[in-house]
């Protein structure tokens, strides 16, 4: 029952009831024109037939007369397919021809008209057979009446050949397609059960499982990868946030317990106003580094669940470098060091300049911090080139480096290598240009070059088509739109 | 003196604030929730408001729609937990004239509050000379001197000296310069602000006798002269 009615209110059922209904009807219409026409054209040969003989005869009767005109009907009536003639004095006794049985009415009526009527042929032995034909009855000079006819055998035979072959094309076709959608329809409710089915084992918890595939690319196919994408995208997210909650967690614990001994000590040991004083502000500092992680681990996790598409606009590179340059010169030069740009004229690429210039300034403090060689000045090189339809950007220094076991470890939440541990930092820097890095669709790589350490991210450039879809708000290029944020 | 209305639900921080600002001189009322704060905001005139994100009953960004709807420009400066930039761009988008992300400095909070205050009302009011001392900055001809010596800047520090002499006399801090003056809103990790200043310092007031650039330790920057 339930399963059922399920069928009776699913789409395909209802398509190919409409369907099979509007199929019906054109074959109908078809089956209807075919048959009339082919009726008319062969009544109206049979008409042309008839009034040629009609002709030919009364013209045998004005010249020969009566006698005659029996001969020629007489010698007619003996070919085989012979048309049907009959001839009658004024007082209605047949002369010649090869009918019996007519409707008396046919006869007294000679005015010409064409009827069609029910007969019986003479001349078949004993067997009488009543036939249908088409017949003309015309009055001669002198009370002789002349009957031609054709016999409709023939063209009924054919016409329900015809309709015969129409109406079984119908049956097949109409059940042909009542087989192929209830096919397809089955297969169709088969699909959507299977993504229903998924779909609720996912809802339920098990975020790995995905929509099956069937192979064939069709538009369920399509759906069901679009689907997995989503569901992929909701699982990485998923699993950042998880990620975020296991750092603060952790991370923060540290300092929160170390602030907790600090209070607890103060409160024990400290007896005098300075005391308390100095341990309130040592706690004061330690809180302010506490939000600043907070802060860094906060922006982090933002960033890596934007929408990429709601925050992004075309940019110039050149310029938003220059900008950055322009930022931090003097203090580099006061560092006794040189900032350099090289980015070619026109360079533009889709990301959000707030992010990509705080990439810049976290490469760049970190060069300021850890990349100064051991003698003279720090030169920090900030570069972008267009490469492989990616726009690579690179900031460079000409210090140590790091060691090579170490590059890809320094990306990650926290990390700090030995050395830098005297320096002041969250460890979370890094962590935010390789976020940002991701979120403009690359990724963030370090390289020890032949001097220094250089860092590269790649960027999408500004593509002909889809670069407009970003919606800027001014400088900051940011607003909500259907990305979704 | 001000009358700011602070319309925050956390009632430690809203006392907080009150304190503050009333310690400051400021006359500082509170509301606890969105529709008394909409009310109060709508019923008296108040030279200022601080209206927090997240509020029962009616949030924040709803109250600066619904103020501005009903042709209300008192200043609003919005504060939230929610400091990340598109937060920002909606606040500022609703109607708020300043954004400041929670946990703040108290001296943040209060720089912003004053710049807020001395804000033109109107685009007419926007004054084409600003002068501190004998230091004159023509923002039409894009000339700066002091006294009789002419000071040539480069853009960046025209701009910076525009808004350190828009805001004279108040404290403008390091995240509010970054803001208007390049408009980037991050914070970087380093001094960058200051060796701008100090570059600007040097151009203003080196060689003369009173200087007018000032450091507020744990604050910012003013502009001020000394004789005030």
């Amino acid at each position: 029952m339930t399963r059922l009615t399920r069928f009776v209110r699913t789409t395909a059922f209802k398509l190919s009831l409409l369907y099979v209904a509007v199929f019906t009807v054109m074959s109908g219409v078809l089956l209807v024109y075919v048959s009339e026409s082919t009726e008319d054209l062969m009544s109206e040969q049979v008409v042309q037939s008839v009034d040629a003989e009609l002709k030919g005869l009364s013209d045998v009767y004005v010249r020969g007369g009566i006698r005659d005109l029996v001969e020629t009907i007489d010698d007619r009536t003996r070919h085989p397919d012979a048309s049907l003639y009959l001839l009658m004095d004024f007082s209605g006794n047949a002369l010649v021809g090869n009918i019996s049985r007519l409707p008396t009415i046919v006869l007294e009526e000679a005015d010409g008209g064409l009827r069609r009527v029910r007969y019986t042929r003479l001349g078949e032995g004993t067997q009488e057979i009543e036939r249908q034909a088409m017949v003309r009855t015309f009055e001669l000079r002198g009370g002789f009446r002349l009957l031609v006819g054709r016999d409709l055998g023939d063209q009924l035979r054919f016409s329900n050949l015809l309709a015969n072959a129409l109406r079984l094309w119908l049956v097949v076709v109409v059940v042909m397609a009542v087989i192929t959608w209830l096919f397809v329809s089955r297969r169709v409710m088969k699909r959507i059960d299977d993504i229903s089915a998924s779909s609720r084992m996912i809802m339920n918890g098990d975020l790995t499982e995905r929509l099956s595939l069937a192979g064939t690319n069709d538009e369920f196919d399509r759906l069901a990868v679009n689907l997995n994408d989503m569901l992929d995208r909701i699982e990485v997210l998923m699993q950042s946030m998880k990620d975020v909650t296991d750092n603060i967690a952790h991370d923060l614990k540290t300092p929160l317990t170390r602030l907790q001994t600090r209070i607890e000590t103060a409160l024990r040991e400290a007896s005098s106003e300075e005391g308390y004083r100095g341990a309130l502000e040592s706690t004061l500092n330690e809180t302010d580094h506490l939000l600043r992680i907070f802060n860094a681990l906060l922006r982090i996790a933002r960033v890596e669940s934007m929408a990429p598409g709601s925050v992004m606009e075309p940019t110039d590179l050149k310029r938003l470098v220059a900008e950055i340059a322009e930022l931090y010169d003097p203090l580099v030069e006061d560092e006794g060091g040189r900032l350099e740009t090289h980015i070619p004229e026109g360079l533009t690429a889709v990301c959000n300049r707030d992010l990509i210039s705080q990439v810049l300034v976290n490469l760049i403090e970190n060069a300021l911090k850890y990349g100064r060689p051991d003698n003279g000045e720090i030169v920090i090189r900030l570069s972008a080139k267009e490469k492989d339809g990616r726009v690579d950007l690179t900031v460079a220094d000409n210090g140590p480096g790091i060691p090579d076991k170490d590059l890809d470890r320094v990306m990650d939440r926290f990390v700090r290598l030995e050395e830098s541990r005297s320096e002041p930092g969250t460890g979370l820097g890094l962590s935010l240009v390789k976020a940002v890095a991701r979120l403009h669709g690359g990724d963030l790589r370090f390289k020890n070059e032949d001097v220094g350490l250089s860092a590269r991210i790649d960027l999408a450039p500004v593509a002909p088509e889809n670069s407009r879809s970003g919606h800027g708000e001014g400088q900051s290029g940011q607003a909500g739109q259907p990305a979704g944020n | 003196m001000l009358r700011i209305l602070v319309i925050e639900d956390d009632p430690e921080a809203a006392s907080y604030l009150v304190k503050g600002l009333s310690e400051l001189g400021h006359t500082a009322d509170h509301a606890a929730d969105g529709q008394n704060g909409l009310q109060m905001a709508l019923l008296s005139s108040y030279d200022i408001l601080i209206v927090d994100r997240m509020l029962p009953k009616l949030d924040g960004l709803s109250i600066v729609q619904e103020l501005r709807r009903e042709g209300n420009h008192t200043p609003v400066l919005i504060l939230s937990a929610l400091g990340q930039v598109d937060d920002r761009v909606k606040g500022l988008k609703a109607g708020g004239d300043d954004y400041l992300p929670k946990p703040y400095a108290f001296t943040e909070l209060q720089a912003r509050i004053e710049a807020l205050a001395r804000r033109p009302k109107s685009a007419n009011q926007v004054e084409t000379t600003y002068s501190v001392g004998d230091l004159t900055l023509d923002r039409m001809a894009h000339s700066c001197r002091r006294g009789e010596t002419e000071i040539p800047l480069q853009p960046r520090e025209f701009r910076l000296l525009e808004y350190l002499m828009q805001h004279a006399g108040q404290v403008v801090t390091r995240t509010m310069l970054l803001e208007n003056v390049w408009e980037y809103h991050f914070d970087p990790q380093t001094n960058v602000i200051d060796v701008h200043i100090s570059r600007l310092r040097g151009k203003i007031d080196k060689g003369f006798e009173t200087p007018l650039l000032h450091t507020i330790r744990g604050a910012g920057y003013t502009i001020r002269d000394a004789a005030h």
